[in-house]
């Protein structure tokens, strides 16, 4: 499943991060991730959604994912 | 370099306010187009919406210049500032607003045009 996909990307990318994939519409194709890691810290929105972006690629180069709405939060 | 890459890039450099979306500002199809537009409209951003819908090439030559895979793509004064999400986000913070204002003044006209690619 797409969602589980997704999942593991995100582990792989964020492995201490604190992971949330939901599946918007029940489609399997919209997703909405939420990412919680200390990755983040300090890096402005727009250099964190580009880690989850690139972690992503995959599925986003695909089409695996229709929609992808991101959430994103350091730690500190 | 292809012409359309070229059009895109001048596009992106010379409109103060930039949204690559899907449709256009008067009828947008797709609901993260729409909210990339209302923040910004209440941000009170001039905004030229640029349709990638039209043809597949545009979105394929936006994202090999932005390096972001997804629509729509908010652009200021040429740095993309993301998608509707992080638009969203800063227009709540209020970030949106400090940066328009700081990037074209606080004293500005706002409207709302579409921008039309031209393709071969």
């Amino acid at each position: 499943m797409a969602a589980n996909v997704i999942r593991d990307l995100l582990d792989q990318a964020f492995p201490e991060g604190e992971i949330a994939v939901e599946d918007r519409t029940g489609g399997g194709d919209h997703f909405q991730v939420t990412v919680v890691s200390d990755a983040f810290n300090g890096l402005p929105l727009i250099q964190q959604h580009k880690l989850v972006n690139a972690a992503l690629a995959a599925p986003l180069a695909d089409g695996t994912i229709h929609e992808l709405r991101i959430r994103t939060k350091g730690t500190a | 370099m292809s012409a359309l890459h070229d059009q895109i890039k001048q596009v992106i450099d010379t409109e103060p306010v930039v949204v690559f979306m899907k449709g256009t500002p008067d009828a947008p199809a797709c609901g993260n187009s729409l909210r990339a537009l209302q923040a910004l409209w209440q941000a009170g951003a001039p905004i030229a919406g640029v349709d990638v819908l039209p043809d597949p090439r545009i979105r394929q030559e936006l994202t090999a210049l932005s390096e972001w895979p997804t629509i729509p793509q908010v652009f200021v004064k040429g740095e993309l500032i993301g998608g509707a999400d992080i638009t969203e986000e800063l227009f709540a913070s209020g970030e949106l607003k400090a940066k328009i204002d700081a990037a074209l003044g606080a004293d500005r006209e706002q409207s709302v045009r579409t921008v039309e690619i031209a393709l071969d």
